[in-house]
């Protein structure tokens, strides 16, 4: 392995001493981030974008060793252009639209996303997660030049934590001795193995699915196609299944299936799983492996995301399978999500009762990546004997017949979810297009050059449509801007099929993350002006 | 909303019942719960309808 020249072999935010360090009392901060991994870096970038100073503190100073996610789906990609670092994403990524399944020896079908047009950004591309963090840690660099107050310390590992009324304290260790410091607020973006949580003693409850899978990154020149290739029960893995998937510079995902009855570092050995790999790859193609490890899922989250001062996101708060693509991808919708909410609160325009709405709408999130990644875990993974007859039924019968093409799971790939009954919405007043109901993400639309997600950036919107409305409104502090569109100017329709349905005229309140609030066929003042506080929590 | 059909629906009952043990006979008790399974699926494709599927797995669970 020539790890020596990887990006995770060099230090990125490397060990420097902080003032905090000299100060005889506990200096603090409005807002202290635990990890620098995609989720804490994600919201240090919107915290400070929206002028909100942060600390991120990591134990580590390289972004995430080895290869872990490999799929970012578009909602991911969108939020990420509101960070600015979307752009790099997709320039680097691999995009993807077909997929083979394989059962036993056989091809028994391939799909294409087909993704619906109008939207700038793919379906899904694939990129190693350390270039993922390389971006972000960019941003963070780019922000600190603007003049940003946000600050990156590695090796300043937590080791203590203190949970007050009003702030948080923190004991962190570094190379240099301890120190402490405080945060007004505290958010906990320490992956899975969360020692937040472990020292505030909060649950982290769910399933373990007996399972290993050997996950291999290997450089080749192969002339594969760009498609993500799924296998039931291969010759090559028999009674498993396989995985086989592009990312940039040559370099390939492998997972296979190992089955729960193994050795693990036996079975992590080179010896070992070069074999494996030419079985499946081929005797004949030349290979590297960059890196490979051996993972146990778990699907699994904590009870309450929001303890006080101290919130959770991304990992930290909840786990899946990688089935599907939920891991970083859900969490940046956490952070999405929590971003706003706290800059309102810290600045005294919303009561701090908004983050319970944080709670309730990503634990309705983190509910619903379980449920996909589980029942995509007990269809590659079939559980019983009558589990395996039926998954086998129906592999059989999707080689001929298409009706048993949807019921075959194999990973049911991310998408963004409604916040159906938030506190947040207000009743839908629209007979509008389902999927802009109150509490969903604004789908994309192409407005001649441009796009409208690009428009709608990080305020509160008043999106009007063929509406009048006033061209801003101020509820108590809250600011909302007036966006104006025509469906009439709009030649391909999008406009119309995804915000108007059977309606001539919308008004749509939009929040920050750019989910929907509220909706109506026009402006309504007093209406309006109530949708807005019920948006920030209130009423 | 339909309702699942509990009452007598199949002319020539006899002929379909040998039918069915037609397409099991000779086979091995694996390739049997297979075959099983794959009517299964056809079937249950075949009426579509959530509610009569429910109702029917409900009928099947709280008989035998
Ligand atoms: C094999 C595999 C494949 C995956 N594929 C995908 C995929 O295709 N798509 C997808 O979206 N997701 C995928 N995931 C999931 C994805 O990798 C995670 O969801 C994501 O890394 C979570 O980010 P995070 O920032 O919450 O946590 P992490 O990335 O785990 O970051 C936590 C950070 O906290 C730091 N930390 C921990 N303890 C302390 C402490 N005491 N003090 C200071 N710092 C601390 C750590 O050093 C680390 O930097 C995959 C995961 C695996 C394992």
């Amino acid at each position: 392995m020539n790890a020596e020249n990887k990006i995770f072999e060099v230090p990125l935010y490397a060990y420097e001493r902080s003032p905090d360090q000299d100060n005889e009392a506990a200096v603090r901060h409005p807002v202290v981030i635990i990890g620098a991994g995609p989720i804490g870096l994600g919201l240090a970038i919107d915290l400070a974008q929206q002028d909100v100073p942060v600390v991120i503190l990591d134990d580590n100073d390289k972004v995430s060793f080895g290869s872990r996610a490999v799929c970012y789906a578009k909602r991911p990609l969108e939020i990420l252009d509101r960070l600015g670092c979307g752009q790099p994403m997709v320039d680097k990524g691999v995009e993807w639209n077909v997929g083979k399944v394989f059962f036993d020896e056989r091809k028994i079908y391939e799909f294409d996303l087909l993704p619906e047009d109008g939207h700038e950004r793919p379906a899904f591309i694939n990129l190693q997660q350390y270039y993922f963090e390389e971006y972000l840690v960019n941003r963070v660099r780019e922000l600190q030049a603007e003049g940003k107050a946000i600050e990156i310390r590695g090796n300043n590992k937590v080791s203590a934590i203190g949970n007050h009324a009003d702030h948080a304290t923190l004991e962190v260790d570094t190379p240099e001795g301890p120190y402490n410091i405080e945060a007004d607020w505290l958010i906990a973006c320490d992956g899975a193995g969360s020692p937040t949580r472990q020292m505030l003693g909060l649950d982290f409850v769910g399933r373990v699915f007996e399972d290993n899978f050997l996950i291999a990154d290997v450089i080749m020149e192969a002339d594969f196609p760009t498609e993500r290739w799924f296998w039931f029960d291969p010759p090559f893995n028999k009674g498993q299944s396989a995985l086989l998937h592009k990312q940039p510079d040559n370099v390939w995902r492998i997972d296979l299936q190992l089955g729960w009855d193994i050795d693990k570092e036996e079975e992590k050995k080179p010896e070992n799983v070069i074999p494996r790999l030419k079985a499946m790859l081929g005797e004949d193609v030349q290979f590297e492996l960059e890196w490979v490890s051996i993972y146990t899922f778990q699907c699994r989250r904590m009870e309450k995301f929001h303890h006080g001062r101290v919130i959770f996101a991304g990992d930290a708060a909840h786990q899946v399978s990688p089935f599907g693509a939920r891991g970083a991808n859900s969490g940046l919708q956490d952070t999405d999500n929590l971003a706003w909410k706290l800059k309102l609160v810290m600045d005294g325009m919303a009561p701090e009762s908004l983050l319970d709405s944080y709670d309730m709408e990503r634990i309705h999130g983190a509910d619903e990546n379980i449920m996909n990644s589980s029942r995509s875990t007990d269809f590659i993974t079939p559980k019983s004997e009558m589990s395996r007859i039926l998954r086998d039924a129906v592999l059989d019968l999707a080689e001929q017949h298409e009706f048993a093409r949807p019921l075959v799971n194999a990973g049911r790939l991310s998408v963004p979810c409604t916040y159906d009954g938030s506190p947040l919405n207000t009743a839908d007043a629209l007979d509008g297009p389902e999927r802009t109901r109150p509490g969903s993400p604004c789908p994309d639309v192409k407005l001649g050059d441009d796009y409208l997600l690009r428009q709608l950036g990080d305020k509160f919107t008043l999106l009007t449509i063929d509406a009048d409305a006033p061209e801003s409104l101020d509820e108590d502090g809250i600011e909302v801007t007036r966006l104006a569109l025509s469906a009439k100017a709009d030649t391909t329709g999008m406009l119309k099929a995804r915000y108007l349905g059977n309606e001539d005229s919308a008004v749509y309140l939009i929040r920050p993350d750019q989910h929907v609030a509220a909706r109506r066929p026009s402006f309504d003042e007093n209406l309006f002006r109530a949708a807005i506080r019920r948006a920030t929590g209130k009423e | 909303m339909s309702d699942l059909n509990l009452k007598p629906n199949i002319a020539g009952a006899d002929d379909f019942y040998a039918a069915l043990l037609g397409a099991h006979e000779g086979l091995s008790k694996e390739d049997s719960d297979a075959l099983n399974a794959r009517l299964v699926l056809i079937l249950a494709n075949h009426v579509g309808d959530r509610e009569v599927l429910d109702q029917a797995l409900d009928a099947a669970r709280n008989t035998g």
